[in-house]
Parts: structure tokens; C-alpha cells; sequence
């Protein structure tokens, strides 16, 4: 492999010496191989969680597809009846989408501006040294385990919801959105204070330099120049929130129904990620059921990667714009 | 000190065409300005990053309606002074600084300093074009909105003016709305300009705002300058001493956070009076 000096395509020429400067596969066959096998074995490391990716996709729409097949997906879209082991049943997942919806958007009424305003104070405001004492403590609040905030959410959340507000039960849409909102806080505040940093210290100096204050400074530049970079977050947060299963099946009280009214979120809800992780392990497999569940998980495949779509294109027009591509 | 070797320039009999050039261009504004007394002034000011100093007991005076270059080599303190006198450099955490720094008579480092009017009164040109990612309008009307300046007519003949004054208006009059970010390096530093020129400064600080720029774009800027200094006092840092000698009526020399020699321009460039200056404007060193 060392000796292949000139390209190997290049036929080798006749050195008058007879020393010849340029192998020929066969002259060097260990070392030809070696290296395509090394780049084949790499791509293939490389490639396994893109290939994970079509992997999930594929078997969760083939799993699916006795249902689509022989259901009408706008029942299934529209109606609120979820009695999928009754003896006529019906499949109306409204009631979960909607629950889902729920909790997401109240999760980042509560994360957004605290995640924003947080990423703003770390950028901006606070000293270097406690930004590295503070950037780490958030980072933790995303590893530690769902199911641990769901403990926090049924033993020490619900009871104190109860008590203090008089509601039902504790464990309700409101709960639930309270603790996805810890959970997606982390993303928010670490995309949004890597977009708020990226704008750079020139169009700070400008804005003080024609006698802005810190405040105006941070509204009227910084944020608009980041908004490409927040929006990206708050999306990031979104799927977050919209993913999350343990801490929803364990707050939320899985009742599959839309709180009346409407804006009610003292009441249980169902997310369509409960419903799946809750039902999958008592349906028999090849029910319409089991089919059924999966028909849910393509809806929020189609949902995050959407999404997905989305942050990215939010993040690419960011950086474009502070000219970084 | 400097009026004097004002009027002495005449006596010389070779002139570099270099200087008597900057002279033809700087003494109408100086017959025209009587006042006398100075915009800035340095009183054994030093200026502290942590426990290094970026400049060291610096005393100078700068004078109304002209331009001042400071040159010297990279590191010497000249941009640190230039940013002390708006205190911009406050943004960079664990400063200090010692001594006096008067703006109009006015220690601009005394606790009750209003920044805001300050920084309105002392405009800033940067090293690198950083207009905002918004419209040329919003660009230009952003420090007179900060002032409280609603009205859109108002506005609007404060862009017209500053851009003229930036000899800007001619190449943008007709896409206002576009961009800042679509002109180009030269066109985005006099927007730089005029969006300083907004707030109605008297006096502008500008840091080697040439030296992202082409020959032709560095050209125009330099004719900016030269009209503009009847109105303002210019203060400007620059690398280039053909800059240097070119547009300005006074040059400081700083070397190692030192102010070594401050005089004419033509004494400094043809005349030093200190060993280290001559070295730097003859290229032995720096």
C-alpha cells in the first residue's frame, strides 16, 4: 500500500533503470485489497444508523399496512372512538392525537420562553465562569432517565397538584406538560445558545457602539439574527416533547379522551405514544389491534421527520445568514 | 505644539508628494476651525486587560475638525486606545483602567458616564464591515430609533442624509429595502459609516476600517474621510502608513502600548523626532 506512489489507472511506464514506479493491483494484490475492504468495512460502520433509520421506517409501515389496507384512515384521523377490542371495534385516534398535541404545545408554553430567556442569559449576561458552571448542570437534566421524571411526576408532581389546586387526579394533561417541559428544556437552551453565540461579537459591538443598551441589544440583534437558530430549537424541543413516552404513560393518566372543555388541562389525556408502548404488550400479534398501533406510530414517524425537515432547514438558513456556508 | 509645525510645513523645500498631497486636502478645514480645543483628551490614561496592560500612561490631545492617524505595529495598544474612547471595550470582561480620558471635558471612565450618549456622541467605523442582517433602512435608522425618533418622515431624511453624507445614496437610493448583506465590502462599510453618522455623532472612531477592502473600495472610503472631517473629528487606527500620511492632519505612533512621538503628520513621517518612530515610518521595523 505505502509503494503505490502514482495512480494506478496509469500504466507503467518503461523505466529505462527497469525500476518501475507504479504497481499494478496484481503486483500488490494484500495491499489493494486491504484497502478497499477498509473503506467498505468503514462505510458500513458508517452507514448502520442511516441503514437503522430505513430499517424502522421500513418494518413499522409494513406492520402497518394490514390496517391502512382495510380501514379508513380519515375514522381513523377523526373520530374519538378508541375501542379497539370491542366486538365491533372502532379505531379513532383523534382523542390520542389530540392528547399528544396537547401536552406538546403546553409543554413549550412553559419551555420556550424559559429556554430562550435561558440561552440569553448564558450568551449574554452571565460571566464566563458561571456559563461553564451552569452549561453542564443543564446538559445533565437530559440524561437523566425519563422514567425517573416520571417518578417525579406521579410521587411528588400529582399529590401536590391535587392538593394545592383541588383537581381530580394529579396525574393529568397539566402534569404531563409541566415535566416534558423540564425534559425539553436542555435542547431548547443548548441549540438556542449555540445560534445566539454564533452571531458574533462584530454586530454586538455595532449595536453598542451606536448607543444601544444591553436589553435593546439583545431584542432588536441578537434575537432576530438568531431567530433561524431558536426556531430550529423550539422544533427540537417539539419533537422532544412529542417522542417522549415513559413520562407521558406514567403523568398523563391515559385516559383516551378530549378534555371538555377544551382548554381544561386539569383532565387525563392520552398521548399516541402512551397508547402504543401502554396497549402493544396485550394485543395479539396480527390483530387489528396490534395493526392499529402501528398505523399510530406512522403518524408520528411522518410527525418528527416532518419536523425533522423542518429544524433543518431552520438551522441551514441560519448559519447561510451570518454567511458560515 | 502642533500649530506651530503647522505653519512651519511651508519651509520645507523636499516634500514627499505623499504628504504635500494630505496638506493641499487638510488645510481648508483647518483655516476653516478656529476651535482650538481639543475633543479628546488623554490625561496618563492606562488601560488594563486582567493585570496586562493594553496601553500605558498615555497623554495626547485630539483636535476638532481633522484627522488623526494612530499607527504602530500589530499589538502596540492602538486599537485599545481608539475603543477606550467610546468604551466599547467595557464588553470585554475583567478591564480596567487608570488615569483620565476627557470626551468634551468629560472623564468618559467617571462612574456617572451615560454610555448611551456617549457612544451617540462617539461614533464607531469597525476593522470589519458588520452592518446587521436587516434592510439598509433598518441599518441606517436604527441608532436614531434607539434615540426615540418614531416618526417615518423623520426617518427617512435621516437615512437620505446619512447616506449622502456616506456617498452612499447614488448606489442605493432605489433598493432601500434590500438587504444590507447583498452590497458589497466597500458598499457595507460606508453603510458602516453612515449608520454612524445617524445618531449625529461629532466625533468618529474608525478602526482600521480599510483594511478588509480593495484598493478602489480603500480609495473611496479615503475620499469619505477627507470630506468628512470638516464636520467630524476623525480618529482613525490604521496598519497602512500611505494611509496614514494620506488623509490625516496628526499622527500618533504607538509602539508596545506606549505613545513614542505625536505631532504632524508631516514631522512624523518626514521629521521623527524619536529614533523608534523613524525606524517604523521607514520600514526598518514593525
Amino acid at each position: 500500500m505505502e509503494n503505490t506512489i502514482t495512480n494506478r489507472e496509469t500504466e507503467p511506464v518503461a523505466d529505462p533503470s527497469g525500476l518501475s514506479l507504479v504497481l499494478t493491483p496484481l503486483e500488490d494484490l494484500t495491499g489493494f485489497l486491504l484497502h478497499h475492504l477498509g473503506r467498505l468495512l468503514l462505510l458500513l460502520i458508517t452507514s448502520s444508523s442511516v441503514i437503522a433509520v430505513f430499517l424502522i421506517f421500513f418494518f413499522v409501515i409494513r406492520e402497518s399496512m394490514p390496517f391502512l389496507k382495510e380501514h379508513d384512515m380519515v375514522e381513523f384521523l377523526t373520530s374519538k372512538q378508541w375501542y379497539p377490542e370491542a366486538d365491533t371495534p372502532k379505531f379513532g385516534a383523534l382523542s390520542m392525537i389530540v392528547g399528544s398535541a396537547y401536552v406538546t404545545v403546553a409543554s413549550l408554553i412553559f419551555a420556550v420562553p424559559v429556554g430562550i430567556l435561558a440561552a440569553v442569559f448564558l450568551s449574554d449576561i452571565v460571566s464566563f465562569r458561571i456559563r461553564e458552571l451552569v452549561k453542564p448542570v443543564i446538559e445533565i437534566l437530559a440524561a437523566i432517565p425519563s422514567v425517573a421524571y416520571g417518578f417525579f411526576a406521579v410521587l411528588v408532581l400529582a399529590p401536590w397538584l391535587q392538593n394545592k389546586f383541588g383537581f381530580t387526579t394529579g396525574t393529568n394533561a397539566l402534569n404531563a406538560s409541566i415535566v416534558l417541559s423540564i425534559m425539553a428544556l436542555p435542547t431548547i437552551i443548548s441549540v438556542a445558545e449555540d445560534s445566539i453565540s454564533t452571531v458574533g461579537r462584530e454586530l454586538r459591538e455595532a449595536s453598542y457602539g451606536l448607543g444601544a443598551t444591553r436589553f435593546e441589544t439583545i431584542f432588536k440583534v441578537v434575537l432576530p439574527t438568531a431567530h433561524s437558530g431558536i426556531i430550529a430549537a423550539v422544533i427540537l424541543g417539539m419533537m422532544r416533547a412529542i417522542g417522549e413516552t415513559m413520562v407521558v404513560w406514567m403523568a398523563s393518566g391515559n385516559a383516551a379522551q378530549i378534555p371538555t372543555p377544551w382548554w381544561d388541562l386539569s383532565q387525563s389525556v392520552r398521548t399516541m405514544t402512551a397508547s402504543i408502548a401502554g396497549e402493544m404488550g396485550e394485543t395479539v400479534k396480527g390483530s387489528d389491534h396490534y395493526y392499529s398501533l402501528f398505523a399510530t406510530g406512522v403518524l408520528l414517524l411522518v410527525l418528527i421527520f416532518a419536523l425533522n425537515i423542518i429544524s433543518e432547514y431552520f438551522l441551514v438558513s441560519a448559519k447561510k445568514k451570518l454567511g458560515k456556508i | 505644539m502642533p500649530t506651530s509645525t503647522i505653519k512651519d510645513q511651508t519651509k520645507y523645500d523636499h516634500i514627499d508628494s505623499i504628504v504635500s498631497l494630505s496638506e493641499k486636502k487638510n488645510s481648508p478645514s483647518k483655516s476653516e476651525t478656529d476651535c482650538q480645543c481639543p475633543v479628546v483628551k488623554a490625561e496618563n490614561f492606562s488601560f488594563y486587560y486582567g493585570s496586562k496592560a493594553g496601553v500605558k500612561d498615555i497623554s495626547m490631545e485630539i483636535y476638532p475638525c481633522s484627522v488623526t492617524a494612530i499607527i504602530g505595529p500589530s499589538g502596540c495598544g492602538k486599537s485599545t486606545f481608539l475603543r477606550s474612547i467610546n468604551r466599547i471595550n467595557d464588553l470585554i470582561p475583567n478591564t480596567s483602567s487608570k488615569g483620565k480620558l476627557l470626551v468634551n471635558s468629560h472623564n468618559v471612565y467617571d462612574k456617572n458616564t451615560n454610555l448611551v450618549n456617549l457612544r451617540q456622541q462617539v461614533g464607531m467605523v469597525f476593522q470589519k464591515p458588520n452592518p446587521f442582517p436587516k434592510s439598509i433602512f433598518d441599518n441606517i435608522a436604527y441608532g436614531p430609533k434607539l434615540q426615540g425618533i418614531k416618526s417615518r418622515s423623520k426617518l427617512q431624511q435621516i437615512v437620505e442624509e446619512s447616506l449622502k453624507a456616506a456617498a452612499l445614496w447614488e448606489e442605493v437610493k432605489n433598493d432601500l429595502k434590500k438587504s444590507a448583506l447583498a452590497l458589497s465590502g466597500g458598499q457595507q462599510q460606508r453603510l458602516c459609516i453612515a449608520r454612524a453618522l445617524a445618531t449625529k455623532p461629532n466625533t468618529l472612531l474608525m478602526d482600521e476600517p480599510c483594511s478588509a477592502l480593495d484598493p478602489i473600495a480603500t480609495g473611496k472610503i479615503e475620499d469619505l474621510i477627507g470630506k468628512l472631517q470638516a464636520d467630524y473629528t476623525i480618529v482613525i487606527v490604521t496598519h497602512n502608513m500611505q494611509q496614514a500620511a494620506r488623509i490625516s492632519e496628526r499622527t500618533a505612533f504607538f509602539c508596545l502600548g506606549e505613545l513614542i512621538e505625536y505631532d504632524s503628520t508631516a514631522n512624523i513621517f518626514r521629521n521623527p523626532g524619536k529614533k523608534q518612530t523613524e525606524d517604523y515610518v521607514t520600514g526598518r521595523f514593525g
